[in-house]
């Protein structure tokens, strides 16, 4: 895209003109109706519902865990969801999680563009509700700019002030469900309800009511603008076969107003209504092309199109094409589509392999797992009858929701003997370890003197649970003195 | 400054350019957002508000104190009173229960051995060290062999009036003589009874004859403390000598020169110094570490 330079614009300006603060255009944006409006509000409905609803949902995990099919329990450091749950030493899955949600989004952008941008991103689907509100209470574009020019009346304030209690309120609900997913959400909400909540339920609460307000009422695209990374990144995932919100320069050129009856001969289809531009919740002109500040949610197409019908032309000048789409259509040839090429190949692929180890993870994960911490000082203690001890701490994991009884035995060490205090004289000790947590259980291991060389021995610690058939070896080492 | 400079626009931008050029690269004035201004002048309004709130401005010999009184210092106090506060309820029950009742409760042992750890390296890591492994001199407190006994009851006394505290007329008291250095035996007849000794631990000695001798010189001399067998009398602070633990080092030469001339350890009284509840995790947590009775 070529720099067009406004030749109207002032060659000097005094150092005392030079503004404090640069003066943004307020981007008041225009109803729209359409099919891509429509798809706009379905998915608005979806995300938001399964944001507020989702909390709700019940999942029967037994008595001794929590029946939210959803649930990070922070104090308690688990992640419940639905099937699985996640314990910190786990989290590499999360990491995984987040490779595939980042190479999905690739993904999608290479074939489709910034879909994600237009349809569901949170900053979109709040700032379009916050929208809808402030329509509702304020009216549409042309009443919204003659309210802002209006001196401050009592009904200029009464309908600012209802736009921002709505705002805030819509806020206090954004961050009320957030606590939900942190919290057991029949029980936090009545507790938020009477005060009986704790601070950082509330502040919680408080902080994101005002970051949604800030957001999506205050900041809107300039979040999209400023703020977002991955806005400026984008252009790594695009190319000629990218989807793309395209005003079909080569149809709509060149543009002009247009009377009923008049010829199109001569003349592009654009009348240049401006519709595209009003209705943009970014404030951008599509006509200038492919730019940073389109978030690609199509509304302009809409727009556009409604428009074609009224002057009878065929819909698509503005529409979501391809840059390969736009040369084709200028050379007079059919459209051709890539969607699968070596790109996003390459990218499914990696999504693909990343999903698989998210799977992996979640499915492989042991129910029973065990730790072994030597003690280092002293590495080992010489007995009254000269045996040599050991001290060991066995770290029992039952991941399961139910108490577990567990076997703990050391194999490899030959004269070697486990004492766990409690169970003297047992050759393999049984512990019960509480549903979902980790026991840590003292262990000693004595050792005859004849039966010490002088080098540490390699063994193993094995925690075995027989009825479920689950068995974990750990290797550790029995330290001595040096002969 | 009065001076009012033309700034030339770029045209491209539409942002002023500031008149001063660097090999003719030029930069340009444009104007920051307003969100970002008006955060800025609020970030200093802040900071005034901060200056009379809290502790800002050092002087000479102070400090301004801010109006609402806070200090780092009361806000510690104030968190060490709400972290006694929660220990409380388990504190009481400790103080409440008897050792055998404590011990056969997980989480009050639990509780119990994590402050006794605590207050072991404070008060006991400087000569038992960090991890109760002792050195020479300073007996090891994981192994199994006691001098004055490893149960919970004489674990408590042994920490309450330590061991020939000078300051406790409850401290326990044992003194060997000073064989060699005092004359009751000859350079000889310590060596000997040195050489028997280590036999009675299992050692096999370099010269048998010399501590076939010393058996004759044990049974005079050192039965009385450390009983007819050389199993030690607890009740005497008479240590064993028929195991492998050695608090001067199980050396011939070491065990000849305690014969010679024994050194004595002390052991400060911790009853005064430590409240009784620390005492009782601290006993606690030693009876613990692998040795208790």
């Amino acid at each position: 895209m070529s720099t067009t330079v406004n030749t109207r614009m002032p060659q000097t300006i005094d150092e005392a003109d030079i503004p404090v603060w640069s003066h943004r255009p307020k981007v008041t944006p225009k109803k729209v109706k359409g099919p891509i409006r429509n798809l706009k509000w379905l998915v608005m409905a979806v995300l938001l519902g399964v944001y507020w609803g989702v909390p709700w949902l019940r999942f029967d995990r037994g008595p001794f865990a929590p029946d939210q099919a959803i649930l990070i329990d922070l104090p308690g450091r688990k992640a419940y969801f639905l099937w699985f749950e996640i314990w910190p030493q786990e989290v590499y899955i999360l990491t995984l999680l987040l490779i595939v949600a980042a190479i999905g989004l690739f993904a999608v952008t290479a074939m489709l563009g910034r879909v994600w941008c237009g349809y569901t991103c949170p900053q979109t689907v709040w700032t379009d509700l916050f929208m809808t509100v402030e329509r509702w209470i304020e009216g549409d574009r042309a009443q919204r700019i003659k309210l802002d020019k209006a001196p401050l009346s009592l009904s200029k304030l009464g309908k600012r002030l209802t736009k921002h209690a709505a705002w805030l309120f819509i806020g206090m609900m954004t961050g009320g469900a957030w606590i939900l997913y942190f919290n057991d959400a029949p029980t936090v909400v009545p507790q938020f309800v009477t005060g009986q909540a704790g601070f950082a339920v509330y502040a919680t609460v408080g902080f994101l009511t005002f970051t949604t307000w800030l957001m999506a009422g205050v900041a809107r695209e300039n979040v999209c603008m400023y703020m977002c990374p991955y806005a400026r990144f984008q252009s790594a995932m695009f190319d000629q076969d990218t989807l793309a919100v395209t005003y079909h320069t080569a149809r709509g050129e060149k543009r002009g107003k247009h009377k009923a009856g008049e010829s199109w001969e001569g003349r592009g289809h654009c009348i240049d209504c401006r519709q595209c531009v009003e209705v943009c919740p970014t404030g951008v002109d599509i006509r200038e092309g492919l730019q940073m500040g389109c978030i690609s949610c199509g509304l302009c197409v809409d727009a556009c199109n409604s428009i074609m019908d009224k002057v009878g032309l065929p819909h698509g000048l503005i529409a979501y094409d391809t840059e390969r789409n736009v040369e084709l259509m200028a050379a007079g040839q059919p459209r051709k589509w890539n969607f699968f090429r070596l790109r996003t190949i390459g990218y499914l692929a990696v999504f693909a392999v990343a999903g698989l180890g998210v799977l992996y993870g979640l499915l492989a994960r042991a129910p029973l797992d065990a730790a072994v911490i030597a003690d280092r000082n002293p590495l080992y203690v010489r007995l009254s009858n000269g045996d040599l001890r050991n001290g060991f701490t066995v770290k029992v994991l039952n991941k399961t929701n139910s108490p577990q009884s567990v076997s703990i035995a050391i194999t490899g060490l030959d004269g070697g003997e486990i004492v766990i205090p409690g169970h003297e004289g047992e050759t393999a000790p049984v512990v019960e370890v509480a549903p979902d947590t980790v026991a840590a259980v003292r262990a000693f291991v004595k050792l005859p003197p004849a039966d010490w060389k002088g080098e540490p021995i390699d063994f193993d610690f094995t925690v075995a649970d027989p009825t479920r058939g689950l068995s974990v070896s750990v290797p550790t080492r029995f330290e001595g003195p040096s002969k | 400054m009065a001076e009012n400079r033309k700034y030339e626009i770029d045209p491209v931008t539409g942002s002023p350019i500031h008149p001063y050029s660097w090999d003719g690269i030029g930069e340009l004035e444009t104007p920051p957002p307003r969100w970002w201004v008006l955060t800025y002048a609020v970030c200093f309004l802040f900071a005034v508000g901060w200056w009379v709130a809290y502790p800002a401005w050092p002087y000479i010999a102070g400090y301004t104190k801010g109006v609402l009184g806070f200090s780092t210092r009361a806000d510690v106090a104030e968190q060490i009173a709400a972290a006694k506060a929660a220990q409380a309820p388990m504190n009481d029950k400790l103080a409440a229960l008897d050792y055998a009742a404590i011990a056969a409760d997980p989480e009050l042992m639990h509780f119990a051995t994590a402050g006794g750890k605590a207050l072991f390296g404070e008060n006991c890591a400087q000569c038992h060290g960090s991890g109760a492994a002792g050195n020479v001199g300073y007996p090891n407190l994981l192994d199994d062999d006691w001098v004055w006994g490893g149960d919970y009851a004489t674990l408590q006394t042994t920490i309450e009036h330590g061991v020939r505290s000078t300051v406790d007329a409850d401290s326990r008291q044992s003194q060997m003589p000073a064989f060699g250095k005092d004359g009751i035996l000859t350079r000889e007849q310590v060596d000997d009874v040195g050489a028997y000794v280590l036999t009675l631990s299992g050692t096999a000695p370099a010269d048998a004859a010399a501590a076939d001798r010393g058996k004759a010189v044990f049974a005079d001399n050192c039965v009385a403390c450390h009983g007819d067998t050389g199993a030690g009398l607890r009740e005497l602070g008479g240590p064993n000598l028929t195991d492998g633990i050695w608090l001067y080092s199980g050396d011939p030469k070491a065990v000849a020169a305690q014969i010679w001339n024994p050194r004595h350890g002390v052991m400060p009284a911790w009853a005064g110094r430590l409240d009784p509840l620390a005492i009782k995790k601290l006993v606690l947590y030693v009876h613990d570490l692998g040795g208790g009775e």
